[in-house]
């Protein structure tokens, strides 16, 4: 059974200043209008990519959404930031209205953007509790009749007669997320942002998603977490650019994202003859490129490197930095190179399997003679995504640290 | 259950229609307004010194200030009431009024952050004050008869109270539901024109001053007393005075216009409120 139908969804939003204009852009809305034409600022142009600076001062942050979602079933939203996840879940909660089409829905809809709505400072915890569950939409005897069972998940009952202003951050977002796990409707809404604080906070809430699956109730779960889509949903959505790319089961949607990300990257660059190709006078990038070029982060990865050399040292003195997104350097690595025939010099780095952590890394070359006379610095060669691998325990979010090696525990 | 059309519990449209009220969906959330009623009005006293006591510090304040300058030195009659009664009974019941009318009237940018993270029916919020107000006004009215029990005993003035004064939840009511609808109406407004919200402290103003607060409405004549008796909180406060001072008369037909007023403004806030509602996250 659908539970929720979304049919021919759009969302325009209006650029920069708002307020200005505002009352001109009404009157000619007016004035089209009564002559029966169609809304100047509705003709579909803008597409939702920031890159690009439209003509346009209006956008379409959704075009043309189209799916529905059965009973019990949860679906995950995955996609890059901008691609109209955050609109299309507004909608859905009833935040916003769409500019066109509708959605359909069946049953009590709850949606968590974020937890916490409401709470006043000044109010108690217990005071708070019932005022942030009933702008959740909960009763007061429902909320009555959880009240405990609230305060004990969340584990503040010392402090609930204590205004929360003086909850440490902690207390505070666990006290929040109690009342929003006790909700009971029959479908759940549940953004990024409960995928944020510390590791206990995070399994506590993707636990509770999976319990509320489990019950027969269907989660739309929006997020950049791949590992969290993958081990939670059954379906997914990819979007791009506010319109709908890809549907199918999670791994599948989440393979195909991933796939898409790798064609923005650029994990190797390769160049027939030295003309065309980067570098200077002295050292011309032949190739440059990363095997295999989706790597998860349990496998072993090569960067192979070959450049032409036509400076008169023989040997030559390749190191690189590796760079994470962050552009800090995760660790640098070098090497001297032997020029061959054709005054091609070639070699291959290897990074051990298990020790990289996920994320998007680029590379920074640094050629020197072998006296260490610098030569050439030259910087994004390449980049690439190293990818998480699904876990089997219940915390998904990402793993702190530069690397993540695999080290030996001895119970 | 089949997955026909007709079994779909909500359907969300780009569009709301004028009329596309849904009184049941408020009176579910009664809970909501009851738990803002509450947040109002232990937030709003919880850090001060004095806390609820400011409720009576206000109004008198005001009261002495009159006094001092409109009745000291601009020597404005008061027909014969106790100066200090007679604006003090003013000031409580204009201030329930301009109240309703000014917090309401930021409802949408007032309640941004809420309203953009999670869905409720908006009238809640307005609701919520005007009541929270109510209570306000309750606690000062005790005031007023305390300060009129005493001015009567220590200080000679005289009061005369008549079966009118039964009338008076009919005219609290009716500021309410004029302070509620002129309020939403305007929060409805300000959402796309910002530039109205600062006219409304000019004009709450001015309305005082337009309405018989500082002196009885015998005090003017001509085409002051028409464009007066024109505004429909004059008829509510003389009718108050009437009943309770027993001056002026009782105007059946300005409570009539009031009411009719009241209700109209109620019905057009109501209308535009709603239909802002659902799109008002995109251009707050």
């Amino acid at each position: 059974m659908q539970v929720i139908k979304v049919e021919n969804l759009f969302k325009q939003y209006q650029l920069g200043q708002v307020s200005t204009g505002t009352i001109s852009h009404d009157l000619n809305r007016w004035f089209h209008k009564i002559r029966g034409k169609e809304d100047p600022y509705e003709i579909i142009t803008g597409e939702n990519a920031r890159e690009e600076k439209g003509t346009s001062n209006y956008v379409w942050a959704l075009k043309d959404i189209n799916f529905d979602v059965k009973q019990g079933e949860v679906l995950g939203i995955i996609g890059r930031n901008g691609a109209g996840k955050s609109t299309l879940l507004k909608i859905l909660s009833k935040v916003t209205a769409p500019t066109k089409g509708t959605i359909k829905i069946r049953g009590r809809i709850a949606s968590l953007l974020e937890v916490g709505t409401g709470f006043h400072p000044e109010l108690t915890g217990r005071e708070n509790i019932f005022l942030n569950g009933a702008i959740l939409g909960m009763s007061k005897s429902e909320i009555r009749s959880k009240f405990d069972e609230i305060v004990a998940f969340s584990g503040v009952e010392k402090y609930i007669d204590t205004p929360v202003k003086r909850y440490s951050s902690g207390m505070y977002v666990r006290l929040a997320f109690a009342v929003a796990a006790h909700l009971e409707p029959e479908i759940l809404i549940v953004d990024e942002v409960l995928a944020v604080g510390d590791a206990e906070f995070q399994k506590k809430c993707l636990g509770k998603m999976k319990d509320v699956s489990n019950q027969g109730r269907t989660v739309i779960f929006v997020s950049h977490n791949l590992v969290a889509v993958k081990s939670l949903c059954k379906r997914g959505i990819l979007m791009e650019r506010g319109g709908i790319t890809f549907m199918g089961s999670a791994d599948e949607t989440v393979e195909h994202y991933m796939k898409v990300n790798a064609e923005q990257l650029n994990p190797s660059i390769s160049f027939e003859s030295p003309t065309d190709a980067p570098g200077n006078e002295l050292i011309k990038i032949k190739t440059v490129s990363v095997e295999p070029t989706n790597p998860f982060i349990t496998d072993e990865i090569s960067i192979h490197f070959s450049f032409w050399n036509f400076s008169n040292d023989p040997s030559i003195f390749l190191a690189f930095d590796l760079f994470d997104l962050h552009e800090e350097v995760v660790f640098g690595s070098g090497f001297k190179f032997e020029t061959g025939p054709d005054n091609i010099c070639q070699g291959t780095c290897v990074i051990p399997a298990d020790l990289m952590n996920d994320g998007v890394y680029s590379i920074q070359l640094y050629f020197n003679s072998s006296e260490m006379r610098p030569l050439i610095n030259l910087s994004s060669v390449i980049s690439f995504e190293i990818a998480d691998k699904e876990r089997n325990y219940a915390y998904f979010g990402k793993i702190n640290g530069a690397v993540r090696p695999k080290l030996k525990w001895i119970p | 259950m089949k997955s026909s059309d007709d079994s779909w519990t909500e359907i969300i449209k780009p569009k709301r229609g004028w009329l596309d009220i849904n009184i049941q969906e408020i009176w579910r959330y009664r809970d909501l307004i009851i738990l803002f009623v509450r947040r109002d009005f232990v937030s709003i006293y919880k850090q001060t010194i004095l806390g609820p006591l400011w409720l009576f510090i206000q109004p008198l304040f005001t009261t002495f200030i009159f006094y001092f300058v409109f009745n000291q030195i601009a020597k404005i009659s008061t027909e014969g009431v106790d100066p200090i009664l007679f604006y003090l009974s003013g000031i409580t019941l204009w201030n329930y009024f301009s109240d309703c009318f000014s917090k309401t009237s930021n409802t949408f940018v007032a309640n941004a952050s809420i309203f953009g993270k999670v869905y409720f029916p908006r009238l809640t919020t307005p609701i919520s004050i005007v009541i929270s107000n109510l209570i306000k006004l309750g606690i000062q009215v005790v005031l007023f008869v305390i300060i009129a029990f005493y001015q009567v005993t220590f200080n000679h003035a005289s009061i005369n109270i008549n079966s009118t004064i039964l009338l008076l939840p009919v005219l609290i009511l009716l500021m309410a539901i004029m302070g509620l609808g002129m309020g939403i109406l305007f929060s409805a407004l300000t959402t796309k024109y910002r530039d109205l919200s600062f006219l409304l402290t000019f004009g709450i103003q001015l309305l005082m001053y337009a309405t018989p607060i500082i002196y009885p409405l015998s005090f003017t004549t001509g085409k002051l007393h028409q464009l007066l008796s024109y505004n429909p909180i004059t008829p509510i406060i003389e009718n108050f005075r009437y009943s309770f001072f027993g001056i002026g008369t009782f105007d059946v037909g300005g409570l009539i216009y009031s009411t009719i007023f009241s209700i109209s403004v109620l019905f057009i806030g109501i209308l535009f409120f709603n239909k802002v509602e659902n799109k008002f996250m995109d251009t707050v």
